[in-house]
C-alpha cells in the first residue's frame, strides 16, 4: 500500500489539487444526500414567483419564474449533472480504449481503418454533431450519455493507442510474448494497467467537458424534459434576464463550481502520477 | 539556380494542395455517409416527420410522397442519390423555411464567418499575450493568477458567460448592444453602419473565445517555458542580450508553432459554441439557424448544417498545414 501513500503524499503537496479535491467532494455530497433535504420534486410549484435569495430564508436562493426553488433545483441538478458526466465517461472510456488498444497493439490494416474513423469523428465538429444527434434522436437521459460518449470517444483512442505503440515495444511485453502469454492477457494484463495514468487523468477532463456538454444541450432545450439540470435552469432563467439575473445566474455558479473542481483535481492527479514532470 | 529551386518549391507545394485535397475529398465523402446513417437510425422517416407538421395524413397520401422522393427504393440507392446531390451541393430543401438548405445556409454563413474569425483573433491575440506574460514571471504571483484566470475560463460555460455579460455591459450599464447584428431600422453610412456591427460583435466574439483564450494562455505558457530551456536561449543570454529581446525575438517565433495547429483544430469547437452563443445574442448566422431547425424539427436543415460546418474545418485545416509548412521550413509538405 506504500504506492498508494506515495501518491496522496505528492498530491496533497499541490495546494489547487487540495482545493480541486475539497469542492469535488462537496459538490458530489451534495448530489448524493441533497435531494433528501430540499423539496422532492425540483418543478413543484412551493412559493411566489420571482422571490429574489436571501429575501426568505425558507427558500435561500430564491424561486424562478413560476414560483419552483432555485435552491432545489441546483441540489437535484448536481445528480443530473454528475450522473451524466460520470455514465458518458465510462461509455467514452469503454470504445475509446478498446479502439486504441487494438489499433496500437495489432498495428497495421486495423490501426489504419480505426484511425481513419477516429480522425472522421474528430473532424466532424463536436457540438453540433452532438446537437444534431440529440435532435434526431429525441432527447432523453440515456440519448445524451450516448451522444456525448460518441463525441468523446475519439480523444482517448488516440491516447491510449500512443501509449499502446510505445509499450508494446518494451522488453516485459516481448517476454510475455515469448512466454505464449495470449494476445488479450497481454493486452488487458500487462499493457493497459501501464497506461492507466495518462487514462486517469484524462478521465477527470472528460467528465467535466460531459457536463459542459449536458449544459450547453439542456440550455437549447435538448435535455431530458423530465429532469431538471443546470442548464435547463439556465434556460428557464434567461425569459426573466433582465429583471431577474439570479435565476440564470445561480445554476451557472454551480457548473463553474463543480468543472474547476474536475479540472484541478486531473491537474493534481496528473502532477502526482507524473513525478518526473513535477518540475516543470 | 535559385529560380530552379524556387520552381522545385513551388511543384512541391502544388502536389502537396492536390494531394490534401483529394483526401479532404474522400473525408467530405465520408462525413456525408455517416449523415446519412445518422438520418436512417432515426426513428421515421422524412415523410414522418412531415405527416407530424401536418397533423397526420392517410396512409395513400403518404406512400405516394414517399415514391416521389425515391423513400421506397433500396438503401444503397438512396445513399448513391444522397451522394449524388451532396456533390452537386444539393443538400435538400427546408420546407419550413421554403428555400433550399444550400442556399439558406449560404445567406448565414457570412454572419457566422465574421464571428468566428473575430473571437478566433480574440483568442489568439490574447492567449499569446497572457501566455508571454505567463511565461516570463514564471512561478510568481502573477503567473499564478493568470493561471486562475485561465483555469475560470475553462470552466465557465460560454452562454452564460454571454447571458451575464448582457445583464452587466446591456441591461446595467448600457454601453453595448446584446441582441442582434445590426440596429434594426437604422439607416446609416458605410462608416457608422461598420461601427454599428462592430459594436455588435464585442460581446458575442468575446464570449465565444473565452475559452480558447484559456486554451492559447496555457499552450504559449508551456511552449515558452521549452524554448526557454533550449541551448541557443543560453547563448542569447551570454551574449547579454536584454530580457525582453530575448524573450519577443528568440522565444516568442519558435513558442509559436504549436498554437498554429490549435488554431486548425479550433475551429469545429468554434462551430459548436456559436450555436449557442448566436443563440444567446440572437446572432443571425448558422448556429442561430442550427437553433431554430431544432425547434422546427427540420432534420434536413440540422443534417445540412453539419456537412457544410464539417467542410469548413476541413479547409481550416488545410489551410493550417499550409501556413505551418509557411512558418517552419524544417517541416516537409508532402
Amino acid at each position: 500500500m506504500s504506492a498508494w501513500r506515495d501518491f496522496w503524499l505528492r498530491y496533497r503537496r499541490k495546494t489547487s489539487a487540495m482545493i480541486g479535491l475539497v469542492l469535488l467532494l462537496f459538490v458530489m455530497l451534495v448530489a448524493i444526500i441533497g435531494p433528501w433535504l430540499v423539496s422532492a420534486d425540483p418543478w413543484d410549484i412551493v412559493v411566489r414567483p420571482f422571490l429574489w435569495p436571501g429575501e426568505d430564508p425558507e427558500f435561500p436562493l430564491g424561486s424562478d419564474v413560476l414560483g419552483r426553488d432555485i435552491l432545489s433545483g441546483i441540489v437535484h441538478g448536481s445528480r443530473v449533472s454528475l450522473l451524466i458526466g460520470l455514465a458518458a465517461t465510462a461509455t467514452a472510456l469503454g470504445v475509446g480504449v478498446t479502439v486504441g488498444a487494438v489499433a496500437g497493439y495489432f498495428r497495421g490494416w486495423p490501426d489504419d481503418i480505426l484511425m481513419r474513423i477516429t480522425e472522421l469523428f474528430q473532424t466532424i465538429p463536436t457540438f453540433l454533431l452532438a446537437v444534431v444527434l440529440v435532435a434526431i434522436f429525441k432527447p432523453s437521459m440515456l440519448s445524451i450519455i450516448l451522444v456525448i460518449s460518441a463525441v468523446s470517444w475519439p480523444a482517448v483512442a488516440r491516447l491510449v493507442r500512443a501509449e499502446f505503440l510505445s509499450l508494446r515495444e518494451r522488453e516485459f511485453v516481448q517476454s510475455c510474448v515469448v512466454i505464449g502469454m495470449s494476445e488479450t492477457r497481454i493486452i488487458f494484463q500487462q499493457i493497459l494497467p501501464n497506461c492507466l495514468a495518462p487514462i486517469i487523468v484524462m478521465s477527470s477532463i472528460l467528465v467535466a467537458s460531459a457536463i459542459l456538454t449536458e449544459s450547453g444541450l439542456s440550455f437549447l432545450g435538448l435535455g431530458d424534459p423530465n429532469l431538471m439540470s443546470w442548464g435547463t435552469m439556465i434556460g428557464i432563467g434567461r425569459e426573466a434576464m433582465r429583471t431577474a439575473w439570479y435565476m440564470s445566474a445561480l445554476p451557472g455558479i454551480a457548473i463553474i463550481i463543480t468543472v474547476l473542481a474536475l479540472n484541478l483535481v486531473g491537474e493534481g492527479l496528473n502532477d502526482a502520477l507524473n513525478p518526473r514532470l513535477k518540475n516543470r | 539556380m535559385q529560380g530552379a529551386t524556387q520552381g522545385a518549391g513551388r511543384n512541391r507545394i502544388v502536389r502537396f494542395l492536390v494531394r490534401r485535397s483529394a483526401q479532404a475529398g474522400l473525408t467530405l465523402l465520408a462525413i456525408a455517409v455517416l449523415n446519412f446513417v445518422i438520418v436512417h437510425l432515426a426513428p421515421g422517416d422524412a415523410i414522418d416527420v412531415l405527416a407530424g407538421e401536418f397533423g397526420g395524413a392517410d396512409a395513400q397520401y403518404l406512400d405516394k410522397l414517399r415514391r416521389s422522393y425515391g423513400l421506397d427504393q433500396p438503401i444503397y440507392v438512396q445513399l448513391f442519390q444522397y451522394l449524388f446531390n451532396v456533390v452537386q451541393l444539393n443538400l435538400g430543401f427546408s420546407f419550413r423555411n421554403n428555400m433550399p438548405v444550400f442556399d439558406l445556409i449560404m445567406t448565414r454563413l457570412p454572419a457566422t464567418l465574421l464571428l468566428m474569425v473575430a473571437s478566433m483573433l480574440l483568442s489568439f491575440t490574447a492567449g499569446l499575450l497572457l501566455g508571454v506574460f505567463s511565461a516570463r514571471r514564471v512561478n510568481t504571483f502573477a503567473d499564478d493568477a493568470v493561471s486562475v484566470l485561465a483555469l475560470l475560463c475553462y470552466a465557465t460555460p460560454l452562454f452564460w458567460f454571454g447571458l451575464m455579460a448582457i445583464v452587466l455591459f446591456t441591461v446595467k450599464l448600457n454601453l453595448l448592444p446584446g441582441n442582434g447584428m445590426y440596429t434594426i431600422g437604422s439607416n446609416l453610412g458605410w462608416f457608422a453602419a461598420t461601427l454599428d456591427v462592430a459594436r455588435h460583435l464585442v460581446l458575442p466574439a468575446c464570449s465565444l473565445a473565452l475559452f480558447h483564450m484559456a486554451v492559447y494562455t496555457r499552450l504559449m505558457r508551456a511552449s515558452m517555458l521549452e524554448v526557454y530551456g533550449l541551448d541557443y536561449i543560453r547563448t542569447a543570454r551570454a551574449k547579454g542580450l536584454s530580457q525582453r529581446r530575448i524573450a519577443f525575438r528568440h522565444v516568442l517565433p519558435n513558442a509559436i508553432l504549436p498554437m498554429v495547429t490549435m488554431l486548425g483544430l479550433q475551429v469545429g469547437s468554434l462551430l459548436g459554441g456559436a450555436v449557442l452563443v448566436e443563440t444567446v445574442f440572437g446572432w443571425p448566422g448558422l448556429g442561430r439557424l442550427a437553433f431554430d431547425a431544432i425547434l422546427q424539427r427540420d432534420h434536413n436543415l440540422l443534417i445540412g448544417i453539419l456537412l457544410l460546418g464539417s467542410a469548413l474545418v476541413v479547409i481550416a485545416n488545410l489551410i493550417t498545414d499550409l501556413l505551418y509548412a509557411w512558418l517552419d521550413p524544417r517541416i516537409e509538405v508532402a
